[in-house]
């Protein structure tokens, strides 16, 4: 199986990521016939027409968000998710890094959409090589004059700022983005109101993952219909897949939205190591419930991963073989939301503590067998009781293991003996 | 205001004897002026002053090593903020440090990925490389670092290498302390996209 390759197109090369080498490709063209000829209405339909959907783990629509901020003079902001910290997840960071004036192309012209004269990209602050990617290149847009004032003549002015955060994965939820790019603690807020109303420094924000601004630029060069033509009904386009864990190729492969599950896992990213077998998969990222072989041939859709009872969420798929202990596994996960909760809400806050505790006490060979119904009842009082998805995200993947998995959580429990590492 | 005492058993003797402080004047700091500069251009860029300080604190970091308590006194100085401000901020963040580490970072992603392929053999083997050369290399476990497709890998001076052998960690340690170049062979940077690579 080949990819598909529309936003990596010509990511090869290394000249891209220069303002020359991206306009050698056809970079730009859309950003000036935007600010020259396009009024907002006319980018905004052809956005909700395309039907993009959110890359960043939601799967919102893009065009619907950004018809929710409100119209009339006032001070709006457009904000690029960049922090990008889910485990498993690593095809923003290769976008920004071989891409970076597609991303600032499609931040300045959904920037006409939200009409925001502000624009911030928050990169994790990891991310230190792409960060200095992407300022040398919106330096370069700058001296183009596509950003800073009365860009080509149109009377439309947009700053872009790109924001290194610090190391806190709850900064990629939203409103916690919005609070540590005000300078606080990235501590989420309370929704509603919504950012779209009321967002950064209480104004109108427009926030949107990278890849999902990176697509901007062709739908609005093509059209909907031609960005329909790619994937499915309801999951339209392209999408970069980031394959990582128990196989022999793994990396960012975009493709079709559709294509089965099993050809990313086993054509493009190779299948399993030598005499292994897929055990377990997160389809979207280590908060995503996981699926098993068995799952292997659904199309890789957001409404597939949905009914199957999992979600594709930043579409980042992490394999488990036979050779790895789905209790390990879990507690590996979990050790994670612990550490990266917030501590704002007590049902993460605490659900995310004793979920560890317990995991621990498994692997340990000192649990019980009702533990494995404590750990599950934990999971169903964080899922919807917190301000953000945070706790969900640990309590999704942990009862999903210990529902398909019981067997070898009991297993565990039984031996009375540690798990061997 | 009275003050109150505070048990220093119970906060490690972290925190100041003493209640808190106002924002500090500039004549009180001794802000380098390279550092006052960096703050206050950064603050020209956004529409609130606040929302500088974690920019602040990098450059505080940058400058120091860590984000020290005399750094921080010194950026609320340029930031008309009170240094328990950045300080809430700074405790936050994995990245900034509110104690002295190495001058060399080493992160070890130890996450479900890497964690698979072997990132805590990875961790172990770079904190016995860097053992007994404690004050200049900081090693430390970390959360996913978005960087599966290298798995193990490790952040080393915020830069990317994997995937990474745990014998390679001594030659790295050495190249590091010794100015060299790091793992070439290995770094991110270089590697071409997935499905353009043989085999």
């Amino acid at each position: 199986m080949a990819e598909t390759r529309v936003l990596l197109k010509h990511a090869e090369d290394p000249q891209l990521r220069t303002l020359a080498g991206y306009k050698r490709h056809g970079g730009y063209q859309t950003l000036e016939k935007a600010y020259r000829e396009m009024e907002a209405e006319e980018i905004l339909k052809e956005l909700e027409d395309s039907g993009l959907r959110g890359r960043g783990g939601a799967g919102f629509s893009m065009g619907k968000k950004a018809s929710f901020l409100p119209r009339g003079e006032m001070a709006k902001y457009l904000c690029c998710n960049a922090d990008e910290s889910e485990p498993g997840a690593f095809k923003d960071r290769e976008l920004m890094q071989r891409n970076p004036h597609q991303l600032i192309e499609g931040i300045a012209i959904a920037a006409i959409a939200a009409d925001a004269g502000h624009a911030f990209i928050f990169i994790r602050g990891e991310y230190d090589a792409q960060a200095d990617i992407l300022d040398a290149a919106v330096a370069e847009a700058y001296e183009a004059g596509y950003l800073g004032e009365d860009i080509l003549g149109s009377r439309r002015d947009l700053e872009l700022v790109v924001h290194r955060g610090a190391g806190a994965y709850i900064c990629g939820e939203e409103t916690a983005l919005l609070d540590a790019l005000e300078g606080k603690r990235g501590n989420p807020r309370l929704k509603p109101p919504f950012p779209a109303v009321q967002g950064l420094y209480g104004g109108p924000t427009l926030i949107n993952n990278v890849e999902t601004l990176s697509n901007v630029p062709r739908i609005v060069a093509h059209g909907a219909e031609w960005f329909r033509g790619y994937g499915t009904e309801q999951s339209p386009g392209t999408k970069v897949v980031s394959v990582s864990g128990c196989v022999r190729r793994p990396g960012n492969y975009e493709v079709e939205l559709g294509v089965p599950t099993r050809e990313l896992i086993y054509d493009l990213a190779g299948g399993p190591l030598d005499g292994r077998e897929v055990k377990a998969f997160y389809p979207g990222g280590s908060s995503s419930p996981v699926l098993t072989a068995e799952d292997l041939d659904l199309p890789y859709t957001f409404e597939d991963m949905a009914e199957a009872g999992s979600m594709l969420g930043s579409g980042s798929i992490v394999v488990a073989d036979d050779s790895v202990s789905i209790p390990l596994m879990a507690l590996r996960t979990a050790r994670f939301y612990h550490h990266e909760s917030c501590g704002k809400c007590t049902p993460c806050r605490e659900g995310t503590n004793w979920t560890v505790k317990m995991l621990e006490r498994v692997v340990r060979g000192e649990a019980t067998p009702m533990d494995l119904d404590i750990i599950s009842s934990v999971q169903d009082n964080i899922m919807g009781h917190c301000l953000c998805v945070l706790g969900d995200s640990m309590a999704m993947p942990v009862s999903a293991m210990v529902k398909k998995f019981r067997g070898e959580f009991e297993a565990v429990i039984d031996s009375a003996q540690a798990v061997a590492a | 205001m009275t003050e109150l005492p505070i048990d220093r058993a119970l906060t490690q003797g972290r925190i100041p004897d003493r209640t808190p402080e106002a924002v500090p004047e500039l004549h009180e700091v001794d802000c380098p002026q390279g550092l006052r500069e960096q703050i206050e251009t950064l603050m020209d860029k956004y529409p609130d002053r606040h929302s500088v300080s974690i920019p602040a604190l990098w450059a505080v970091q940058r400058l120091y090593g860590w984000c020290t308590p005399e750094g921080i006194r010194q950026a609320a100085a340029v930031m008309r903020v009170t240094p328990a401000y950045l300080e809430s901020v700074a405790s936050f963040y994995d990245l900034l440090h509110t104690e002295s580490v190495g001058s060399h970072k080493v992160a070890v992603c130890t996450n479900i990925s890497c964690w698979m392929r072997g990132g805590d053999e990875l961790l172990e083997a770079f904190r016995t490389a860097a053992e007994g050369k404690e004050g200049n290399v900081f090693v430390s476990g970390f959360e996913c670092l978005g960087a599966c497709d290298i798995a193990p890998m490790a952040s080393i001076d915020e830069r990317y290498f994997g995937p990474l052998e745990a014998d390679e960690a001594a030659a790295a340690i050495e190249q590091l302390l010794a100015g060299e170049e790091v793992l070439p062979e290995k770094a991110l940077e270089r590697r071409p996209l997935a499905g353009d690579r043989d085999g």
